[in-house]
């Protein structure tokens, strides 16, 4: 074998790739943020339902980390994202939304109040410039931390019992809570938070104690039925759970090149995080102008007839006139319904005889479906454990 | 108290053209300035160049104290073996002294072009940045009437426009001049006040602005007020105060007062709150933004685009008592006499400014007020713009020190003797002028004058229609288009557009 030279395998390794390669049985890689992620460990309908019926663990190492802190911490961060950052109690953790100046989103990303004065932000792309840029005149550090923190999702209804087995205490710890707990020489954070709309925790320590943890839960899960899984399956439960990403349902502002595709929180159904009386936020003006004029352009969940994904279809009134497209779709094993995200000219939010054309491809034949789209509420699976505190014993 | 709808913040030409539109217009005005009087930037200022007619028949200065001593100055441009060139009428209209032929025709043909040029762009001026946004509801019909001119100029003409628009002033020159002095005495002109050199990109452009500005209906004409350029500055005070303008000197701004996302009002540099719905900054866009309004204000984007904007100055201010007239060779001593030697020695003058550096021979504009009026106790005075200074030196003391002497040197150079004359000297660097007048960086224009920061682009993309990215809150400094010089235009056209937004 001849040994290949950096530039060849460009592609970075998290911490946990010595376990995350042994699993990977299908050799499956994908590049997310720079780093190899599995895209699916063995097989994509098992590893979906591990997700909803008992674990599973995802490595989120290549998730964008940054370190706030500082005196003006909050106030930095009131100005930069949407939300009310001062309302964010410490050990707190909510999901938030950052715009340019005309109102046009960069990203999203959940945001970890540390402490009274430190707080983490983690998201999909990497912005340190605009964050750096946007700390002018506050008196705040901001640090790039993505490797220096190792984060491990766990997601499932038996998620919370293999943490238990594992000695973590998180019986009190509620949605959108985190806690800190002591791993091996070292610490671990564990937040009540997730991309599955399941029960679950994101598990956050140093890189030294990745394979550790991963063993220790591995150890503790043995009979409730944890396994890894990979991107792909990870897609189809946040689909389920109606979460928006980032440069898949919208093109982050600072990288779209189409002025019409660019997208303002309200266009995304984002709206809900913009605090509206917390005072000036970057692109508060711009967006308080869109919400008095209205938005062209409105993002919603739909139920579509049949049983074929719609992934990237093209939305259609009355079958004829193109009013959107689908950025992204599954068939929910779930739910067993067929369904989607969409962004879709607001006009036609009523959702009547809206149409999407669906091309089957069937032993190399494409079948070109209409099917009916039905515009439904999000989160399409919004299961009650996902809140019980404590969590059930699954 | 009494109380106000509108502050006005710095009482330079531009403030006082503003405050003096609002008031006549029924506002009721409070000029804050900094400084003891007002007058702003004509304290440093020679010459008029672009005084807006506009201002000075609506503010009526000749009532107000404004007599012209000159409103066509000549120019001696120095030769060190007293070979002078003398320019005479708008733009050396006429030449004398030592010129080839060769290049008397072609200046004729040259001066004639630019102006003509200038001309055609001069109506923009006087309006708001056309937008570039869709629908902006640009003012077609007076834009289309400049692209009209432009065009009638003949195919020729308009081609010729076209390609020097965008070239630089060493070329430009070369092109059609040999003269070493003529050419020097316009490149020093072309570049006054910039950041840049005569061969510096795109440094044709600002010569144009420069241009299209007059002196009592002449073109091109430089003017010299009746007690200097502080005597035009006290007049426009005299105007706003006549409309109704209430000024407050020695009254510092601190803080725009930005409550609910509007302007309320205005913080002073003693702590005193003074309420307003509306405030009018003339002073640096830069300025205003980043430190009187603040960050926390602004969307982050345009904190940055602020933070980024250029404003470097390369002018020096030199001051002189001299014991006794000086002999500059013969030169009249009431012409504006210049020290630039060749084209070279302009762009040369930039280079070290280029890294921080003083030049060993900076160019020098030089006014000598005491040959028009005589001067108290039978002392002299001289004044000198001298080109360039660093505005960012790795220390300060040095570089004022360094660009004193080599001012000195050029003077002795061009008026052997005059340095056993002086009885006192003081120069102004650019950062000297920052602390004292505000301009950042001491920047002639408040903010470069270069092509990527004009028109719809200056002060700021997004900002050029004097509105404020916060509800009641103007720009109105020459930081705003078309930029600098003692002319009140940015102030007057940020008048005019509050009364557009009304
Ligand atoms: C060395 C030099 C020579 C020049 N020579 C000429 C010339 O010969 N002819 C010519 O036409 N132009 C000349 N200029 C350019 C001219 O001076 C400026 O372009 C012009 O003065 C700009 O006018 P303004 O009203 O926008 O600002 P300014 O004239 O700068 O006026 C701003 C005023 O605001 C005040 N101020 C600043 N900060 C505050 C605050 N926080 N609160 C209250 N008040 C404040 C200042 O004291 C000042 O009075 C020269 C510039 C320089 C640097």
């Amino acid at each position: 074998m001849t040994t290949l030279r950096h530039f060849e395998t460009p592609l970075l390794k998290t911490s946990f790739h010595p376990r995350t390669e042994a699993a990977n049985k299908l050799w499956s890689w994908g590049n997310w943020g720079g780093y190899t992620t599995a895209l699916t460990f063995e097989d994509l309908s098992m590893e979906h339902s591990a997700i909803r019926n008992t674990a599973t663990v995802y490595d989120l190492c290549p998730m964008i980390k940054y370190r706030v802190e500082g005196p003006d911490a909050t106030a930095y961060l009131n100005r930069l994202t949407i939300r009310n950052a001062a309302k964010l109690s410490v050990g707190g953790v909510h999901y938030t939304a950052w715009v340019n100046d005309a109102g046009h989103l960069l990203d999203d990303g959940t945001l970890f109040r540390l402490a009274q004065d430190r707080y983490r932000i983690c998201c999909q792309e990497r912005h340190l410039n605009w964050l750096l840029d946007s700390g002018h005149g506050f008196d705040v550090t901001i640090t790039e931390e993505t490797e220096e923190i190792a984060a491990l999702s766990l997601q499932g209804p038996t998620s919370a019992e293999i943490l238990r087995l594992g000695g973590f205490g998180i019986d009190g710890l509620k949605p959108y809570r985190m806690a800190e707990f002591a791993l091996g020489d070292g610490w671990l954070m564990i937040s009540r938070t997730g991309f599955t709309g399941d029960l679950g925790y994101e598990l956050w320590t140093t890189p030294d104690q990745a394979l550790a943890l991963w063993d220790r839960l591995f150890a503790a899960g043995a009979l409730h039925g944890l396994r890894p899984i990979g991107s792909d399956a990870l897609n189809i439960a946040r689909l389920e759970a109606g979460f928006v990403i980032t440069g898949l349902d919208f093109t982050p502002a600072d990288t779209c090149l189409r002025e019409d595709r660019l997208r303002s929180p309200l266009e995304l159904g984002l709206g809900w995080l913009i605090d509206w009386d917390k005072g000036h936020f970057t692109g508060k003006a711009a967006l308080h102008k869109q919400r008095a004029t209205g938005t062209k352009w409105s993002f919603v969940g739909l139920e579509i007839d049949g049983n074929i994904s719609a992934e990237g279809a093209i939305l259609y009134h009355d079958r004829k006139h193109e009013i959107g497209v689908i950025t992204g779709a599954c068939w929910s094993p779930i739910l067993k319904k067929n369904i989607a995200l969409a962004q879709i000219l607001t006009k036609h939010l009523a959702g009547v005889n809206i149409w999407t054309e669906i091309y089957a491809l069937r032993e190399l034949h494409y079948e070109k479906l209409m099917m009916v789209a039905r515009v439904v509420d999000r989160p399409f699976f919004n299961p009650d454990r996902r809140r019980a505190t404590p969590p059930g014993r699954f | 108290m009494q109380s106000f709808d509108t502050i006005v913040i710095g009482a330079g030409p531009n403030g006082l053209a503003a405050a003096q539109r609002l008031a006549s217009k029924g506002a009721k005005v409070l000029v804050l300035e900094a400084s003891g009087a007002p007058g702003g930037g004509a304290g440093l200022a020679h010459l008029s160049y672009n005084l807006d007619p506009r201002v000075a028949k609506s503010m009526a200065l000749a009532q107000h104290g404004l007599v012209w001593q000159q409103t066509n100055l000549a120019t001696t441009a120095l030769g060190t073996d007293g070979k002078h060139l003398r320019m005479q009428g708008a733009l050396g209209a006429t030449l004398s002294g030592d010129v080839p032929e060769k290049d008397r025709a072609a200046w004729a043909a040259l001066r004639t072009r630019l102006l003509r040029f200038a001309a055609v762009l001069a109506p923009l001026n006087q309006m708001s940045p056309p937008r570039i946004a869709k629908d902006a509801g640009n003012p077609m019909l007076r834009l289309g009437m400049i692209a009209l001119k432009a065009r009638m100029m003949g195919a020729r003409e308009f081609r010729e426009l076209g390609r020097i628009i965008l070239t630089n002033v060493h070329d430009l020159l070369d092109d059609e001049l040999s003269a070493p002095l003529l050419k020097g005495a316009l490149a020093f002109d072309a570049t006054l006040g910039g950041w840049l050199g005569p061969r510096s990109p795109n440094s044709v452009l600002p010569w144009l602005v420069r241009l299209s500005g007059q002196t009592a209906g002449v073109q091109g004409a430089l003017g010299l007020p009746k007690g200097g350029m502080p005597a035009l500055g006290a007049a426009m005070a005299k105007s706003a105060e006549a409309a109704g303008v209430t000024l407050h000197c020695n009254a510092r701004a601190a803080r725009i007062i930005v409550e609910d996302e509007r302007v309320a009002g205005v913080t002073l540099a003693d702590g005193e709150e003074i309420r307003a719905r509306r405030v009018v900054s003339a002073i640096a866009p830069k300025t205003t933004l980043l430190n009187l309004v603040g960050p926390r204000h602004l969307d982050a984007g345009l904190t940055t685009r602020a933070r980024h904007q250029k404003s470097r100055g390369g002018a020096a201010k030199l001051s002189l008592i001299l014991r006794a007239l000086p002999d500059f060779r013969g030169a009249d001593l009431t012409d504006r006499l210049l020290i630039a030697g060749s084209e070279h020695d302009v762009e040369r003058a930039f280079n070290p400014v280029k890294y921080g550096r003083v030049p060993e021979k900076p160019g020098m504009e030089i006014m000598i007020p005491t040959a028009h009026e005589p001067g108290t106790g039978g002392m002299h005075r001289l004044t000198a713009v001298a080109q360039f200074a660093p505005h960012a030196p790795a220390d300060r003391d040095t570089a004022r020190a360094a660009m004193l002497a080599a001012c000195m040197a050029q003077l002795e150079a061009h008026a052997p003797g005059i340095s056993a004359m002086v009885q006192s000297a003081e120069i102004l660097m650019p950062y000297d002028i920052e602390d004292q007048y505000g301009l950042p960086g001491g920047q002639w224009h408040a903010g470069e004058l270069s092509v990527e920061q004009m028109l719809f682009l200056r002060p700021l993309p997004g900002l050029a229609q004097y509105q404020g990215p916060i509800p009641g809150l103007w720009l109105a400094s020459a930081g705003c288009h078309p930029g600098g010089g003692v002319s009140g235009t940015p102030g007057w056209n940020a008048a005019l557009a509050m009364e557009a937004a009304q």
